[in-house]
């Protein structure tokens, strides 16, 4: 378990350097920047004009389709790692029910190839 | 060594903590990118467990796919803060009605729940020693769980074609690139070579053939 556990340490090391270096950067202009708060300063500049509304707008719904169809890609790529590490070990049923796996899921690509789902217009 | 304890607790918190903000931040952005911390530290939880494929999947889907689809989600409904809370009043016996239940069920769980005292041998695969973590899920994924396996890769079929159905909305009239139909054409498909007689140039019948 340590064994393990002693592999991450560089990690670590890693995190705490990345989390120095990233507060150190968000607290140093407080201490050492020149400071004159002004409300207008924040305030929204569209051309003279106060703003119009939110900058907030609705995204086009197929950005939505090609993050579902992305994930499920991703996923099927996290299911072929342990089979392809413990791929010597498997065996003809483990080697088949991969084949079955992506069998079914290229049956999926097929399908949202051929409805045009990878096509943006 | 008292470092795994701690880093346990240091995780532990944290998950609790940024569990609790999801819930309580009042932007849901906000919310979002404190569930992002959620799976980062419950990640960290599957690595002192010994579970390091799962962790790292936790980070390469959750974080980097599932998050990204909720803060899409998110944008998408263009959320309006002052209307969210107009119907507050309306929704909240409803609400307190199903949080009510799912209080009682938690509890009954909690007060009705005891480990089983030979809980060890029902471990179904335990970690065969000098196999990695990657390599012992691998072993038993595809040959003894083959049927989760497939099911799962049903899932993802049925997820996929939902989502496209539900989703894919083509505008009309819309003109796209054929690329076999562009690979075909062939130059005698392609072009016309003429006689034009000198001085009077192709006449008015000849321009209904080239625009085609």
């Amino acid at each position: 378990m340590n064994g393990i556990l002693q592999d991450y340490l560089p990690l670590v090391v890693f995190i705490g350097i990345a989390a120095v270096i990233g507060l150190a950067l968000l607290i140093a202009p407080f201490i050492v920047a020149f400071q004159q708060p002004d409300a207008e300063k924040l305030s929204a500049y569209e051309c003279g004009f106060n703003a119009f509304d939110d900058a907030r707008m609705k995204f086009d719904v197929r950005f939505y389709l090609v993050a579902i169809l992305f994930i499920i890609f991703d996923l099927e790529v996290a299911f072929l790692f342990p089979w392809a590490v413990a791929f010597g070990k498997l065996g003809a049923v483990g080697f088949w029910s991969m084949m079955v796996f992506l069998a079914v899921l290229t049956i999926g690509f097929a399908y949202e190839w051929k409805k045009g789902a990878l096509e943006w217009d | 060594m008292i470092f795994p304890a701690l880093f346990f607790y240091l995780f532990a918190a944290v998950l609790i903590g940024s569990g609790v903000m999801v819930i309580a931040s009042r932007n849901p952005v906000h919310s979002v990118l404190f569930l992002i911390l959620a799976f980062v530290n419950a990640s960290g939880l599957f690595v002192l467990l010994g579970a390091e494929f799962l962790a790292m999947i936790l980070i390469v889907v959750y974080v980097g796919a599932v998050a990204v689809l909720f803060l899409f989600v998110i944008m998408m409904l263009d959320v309006d803060f002052a209307e969210l809370r107009e119907g507050f009043l309306e929704y909240l016996p409803f609400g307190l009605l199903i949080g009510g239940i799912f209080l009682a069920e938690l509890i009954a769980v909690a007060l009705g729940w005891a480990i089983s005292p030979n809980i060890s041998s029902a471990v179904g695969s335990p970690i065969p020693a000098n196999v990695s973590n990657t390599e012992a899920i691998g072993l038993v994924l595809y040959t003894k769980y083959i049927h989760y396996f497939q099911i799962a890769g049903m899932v993802l079929l049925v997820a996929m074609i939902g989502a496209i159905v539900l989703t894919l909305r083509h505008k009309v009239n819309v003109k796209r690139q054929n690329i076999a139909a562009q690979n075909a054409r062939k130059k005698a498909t392609a072009m016309d070579v003429r006689k034009v007689a000198s001085g009077q140039g192709l006449r008015d019948s000849d321009a209904a053939e080239w625009v085609q």
